[in-house]
């Protein structure tokens, strides 16, 4: 593949480099002045699934460190984690980073993600990211709870001991959970709970099993008093029965993204988990915003006729929600009334946290937020990274920020 | 207006594309089918370089006269132009954002002089 860049020059592909492919990212920073402004991304993704090489060995179970690592000798293994057909993301090579990824050169000495996510993270002038996974997304959909496990186990040694501590604290992290089981899920709170660079743990939505179980009390407690935030990362599943009548990607990714958060949020809020954590941050990922109205809306309205099957709560479930957060991509920018009242209808000011979701095919930059006409100063820094600031305690890279962060009241002391 | 230097007609091949830069401006020179088309590079997304990408030609789902469908097709007549960073597709020849045609990439004309290509911008 040819593509072009500055003057005219001709750039193969060996040649990829995400400064230059977001160059007028940085543009967009310097004539809005973000430098200024502390930005936050909290949804960032790495391809862990590049460097299995690495994670694997931090495996604890010697005969499933074996199946995975003896299969990956003979030529790699594609099997680790659940994989989509049809998945194209890329379309067909039209967004080029994807095709060329392997491509891009790092300089020897520092892991290879940290370089890249500080070439986007300077083009877009993003100060910290909550780095996630990407084929580790898929992991609830494991067939083996035990490999799930000790999969999520490997990859946050990996990720808390080898790639956070060389991002000069500009990488957080909050770390996949194995879900499926509930006492392993409290030992990763326990174990990583504390460690540098971690902000709180998240729960990654392709999964049939309800949030509300009994069992995971105890986890969601640990989170709590540690402190830490809980976050819902949603994801598209084409095998789940109900996509099975999707026939394009578009459909089953605009639909999976909202359905799993939909479902779980549904469960967390109809069963009072806001009742029972109320001091435990709750964070909705990657699902757009324009599920949250609707999810308002219908769980208001049968919630008046049927309060008895929701006990717990002592408001609406509405109500509950706006307790909650929400990660901003991608932003439905398509009807700005619509948008606005979105916006007023979450509470964006204290709610939204700005995420790119970069480098992900349907990323979105800092501007996405910025350029909106009816959103506040105020609130235009909470969302960038005023409110992210204070749920994960980060502090300013300079004075203006610190001045902002001041400013807004989003400031926090050690 | 000013007249900015593209490059030699005799070294431009159907096909091929520069990007210029004037002044602060960023603008793509395509030639397609013979023809130059002179475009602004800012995505009308997000700010993307929207004439960086794949060029490409439309897809077309074919439908029968009892409206079933045939399938896709790559057209033989309308080229697209792909913005690298989230996929805006874009008509080669009128620079319409293809999704919502109301959407136009601002169109700069192209003057050819002997063996010189240059954009008035
Ligand atoms: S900026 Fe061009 S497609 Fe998004």
């Amino acid at each position: 593949m040819d593509l072009l860049a500055e003057r005219g020059r001709r750039v193969t592909v060996d040649e990829l480099n995400t400064t230059r492919l977001l160059a007028h990212a940085r543009k967009q920073a310097v004539q809005r002045k973000f430098d200024d402004v502390l930005i936050v991304d909290v949804d960032a993704h790495h391809y862990e699934n590049e460097h299995y090489g690495e994670i694997l060995p931090f495996m604890e179970n010697e005969v499933l460190k074996q199946i995975n690592m003896g299969g990956r000798a003979k030529g790699g293994r594609g099997t680790l984690v659940p994989t989509h057909a049809g998945f194209t993301q890329d379309m067909g090579g039209r967004v080029t980073r994807y095709p060329m990824r392997g491509t891009e050169k790092t300089e020897p000495g520092r892991h290879r993600d940290i370089q890249l996510g500080e070439r986007w993270m300077d083009a877009m002038s993003v100060d910290y990211s909550c780095l996630f996974p990407t084929g580790m997304l898929n992991i609830g959909m494991h067939p083996q709870k035990e490999m799930e496990v000790d999969l999520c186990w490997a990859y946050n040694r990996w990720l808390t001991e080898k790639v956070l501590p060389e991002s000069n604290n500009r990488f957080f992290s909050m770390l996949c959970i194995p879900f499926s089981d509930p006492e392993q899920s409290l030992r990763h709170v326990e174990t990583f709970g504390d460690r540098k660079g971690v902000g709180g743990f998240m729960v990654t939505t392709v999964r049939n099993l309800q949030v509300n179980d009994n069992a995971y009390m105890k986890v969601y407690r640990a989170m709590e008093e540690r402190g830490l935030v809980l976050s819902f990362h949603s994801g598209p599943n084409w095998s789940e029965p109900v996509f099975r009548a999707c026939n394009r990607f578009l459909s089953v990714h605009a639909l999976g993204f909202s359905f799993y958060n939909i479902l779980h949020c549904t469960n967390w809020v109809i069963n009072g988990m806001g009742e029972r954590f109320p001091k435990l941050p709750v964070v909705w990922i990657e699902s757009g915003l324009a599920w949250v109205p609707f999810l308002m809306q219908r769980l208001d309205h049968e919630y008046m006729m049927r309060p008895s099957e929701a006990p717990v709560l002592k408001k609406k479930p509405s109500d509950y929600m706006r307790d909650m957060y929400y990660s901003s991509q991608p932003m439905e920018i398509q009807d700005m009334a619509a948008m606005e009242q979105t916006f007023r209808m979450i509470n964006a000011e204290t709610q939204l946290l700005y995420s790119s979701d970069y480098p992900h095919w349907d990323f979105d930059l800092p501007s996405t937020i910025w350029d909106l006409p009816f959103v506040s100063e105020k609130a235009k820094h909470n969302i960038l990274g005023g409110t992210a600031a204070r749920l994960f305690k980060l502090p300013p890279r300079n004075a203006a920020q610190k001045a902002n962060l001041q400013k807004f009241g989003n400031l926090v002391t050690a | 207006m000013a007249e900015q230097f593209v490059g030699k007609l005799s070294e431009f091949k159907d096909g091929d594309r520069r990007i210029v830069f004037v002044g602060d401006n960023e603008i793509g020179v395509f030639r397609h089918d013979g023809k130059f088309y002179a475009y602004s590079n800012y995505c009308l997304h997000q700010g993307g370089p929207a004439c960086e990408g794949l060029t490409i030609a439309k897809v077309e789902e074919r439908l029968r006269p009892d409206k079933t469908s045939e399938g896709l097709f790559f057209s033989d007549t309308e080229m697209h132009f792909v913005c690298p960073w989230h996929g805006y597709e874009y008509d080669m020849k009128t620079g319409e954002c293809v999704s919502d045609r109301k959407l136009r990439l601002r169109s700069y004309k192209i003057v050819e002089k002997g063996d010189e290509v240059y954009v008035v911008a």
